[in-house]
């Protein structure tokens, strides 16, 4: 009963603790974002949050700003998992942890990097990289 | 002979269908500012540092390749469209004591409310200052206000009052350091950050 209780109490605070880390600027054709077991069409001005993953269809496109000023962008047949996101808007810190498993995605990296250049990497299925302020495009063709 | 043309089919199947590893680009851009930045591109055991405009890490070959900037925008054109746009900051400044702008951020505000009117979905923050002409807390309530003057110039031009945050900071941080009681126009100001 007690592990019952203490349970439930985990769940409710993994619930308390899905904040919004970003927020979708532009979306274009078939996205999706998946979030637990729901699958939420992407529209401008839809929150994003840690642990969501970005679908795209043939002629998707969607443009995310997250909190930190960090800008990220998925094209067409892709998918993008946030895997990790946390940022301390006084200190400046953070880490922000994403992985491309295909498709393309382009990047601008935002404060936290700017105040610890190991804060951000972005992950494809062979390769991990680290991002010292600046933007780049990743492309993953399956 | 059947089974000899049984077995070379399924030995095709094999090697077509066999997993391939997946082919993957990765390209540093020179920045809006003309800034490079650094991307260490870690497989393996492999390290490769990306710190040139176009340069470019490909999966199947352990060479830097340089792309240019036609073929970047021909292997990722709708990718980069959907890049939202650029965070930005503006700052106007006031008429000592007041929430009045000065005669020129009258004419820089125009500017700045043109920029903004376009944005989709903005997000905004208003940050007043003072001086440290006056009191601390008379400073707090007009650095509050003059936030609150520009919020409304936002406000006017179509942005939704909910995507605007206000604050006031007083004197607490001036742009220069003067001592108290120094009327410094720089320091009479507020800033305007839009993402």
């Amino acid at each position: 009963m007690r592990w019952t209780i203490a349970a439930v109490l985990l769940g409710f605070s993994t619930l308390a603790m899905a904040a919004d880390v970003g927020e979708i600027k532009v979306a274009k054709g078939d996205a999706y974002l998946e979030r637990g077991k729901e699958r939420l069409p992407v529209k401008v001005g839809m929150p994003v949050q840690e642990a969501d993953k970005v679908v795209t269809g043939a002629n998707g496109t969607v443009g995310i700003t997250f909190s930190d000023n960090s800008l990220l962008s998925v094209g067409p047949d892709s998918a993008l998992a946030i895997d990790k996101y946390a940022f301390d808007s006084t200190t400046h810190a953070g880490q922000f942890d994403s992985t491309l498993s295909k498709g393309t995605l382009a990047v601008i990296s935002g404060k936290m990097v700017k105040q610890s250049p190991d804060a951000m990497r972005v992950h494809t299925p062979s390769a991990i990289m680290g991002v010292r302020g600046t933007e780049f495009l990743v492309k993953v063709d399956r | 002979m059947g089974a000899v043309a049984v077995i070379a089919a399924i030995g095709l199947a094999i090697f077509l269908l066999r997993p391939t590893a997946p082919k993957e680009t990765i390209v540093v851009l020179p920045s809006a500012d003309g800034h490079i930045g650094t991307v260490v591109v870690q497989r393996g055991d492999t390290k490769q540092v990306l710190d040139k405009p176009y340069a470019t890490s490909r999966s199947d070959d352990d060479k830097i390749e340089q792309l240019s900037a036609n073929e970047v925008k021909q292997e990722f054109g709708p990718t980069l469209e959907a890049l939202p746009a650029r965070p930005s900051s503006f700052t106007v400044y006031f008429i000592t004591g007041t929430d009045e702008l000065t005669p020129e951020s009258k004419a820089d505000l125009q500017n700045i409310l043109a920029a903004l009117k376009d944005r989709p979905l903005p997000d905004v923050q208003v940050i007043g200052h003072t001086d440290t002409v006056g009191d601390l807390l008379v400073n707090d309530r007009l650095s509050a206000q003059r936030a609150e003057t520009v919020k409304g110039f936002l406000v006017e031009i179509g942005i939704p009052a909910g995507r605007i945050t206000t604050a006031g900071r007083g004197e607490r941080e001036p742009i220069v350091r003067t001592p108290d009681e120094t009327d410094e126009p720089r320091n009479r100001r507020v800033e305007i950050n839009v993402r």
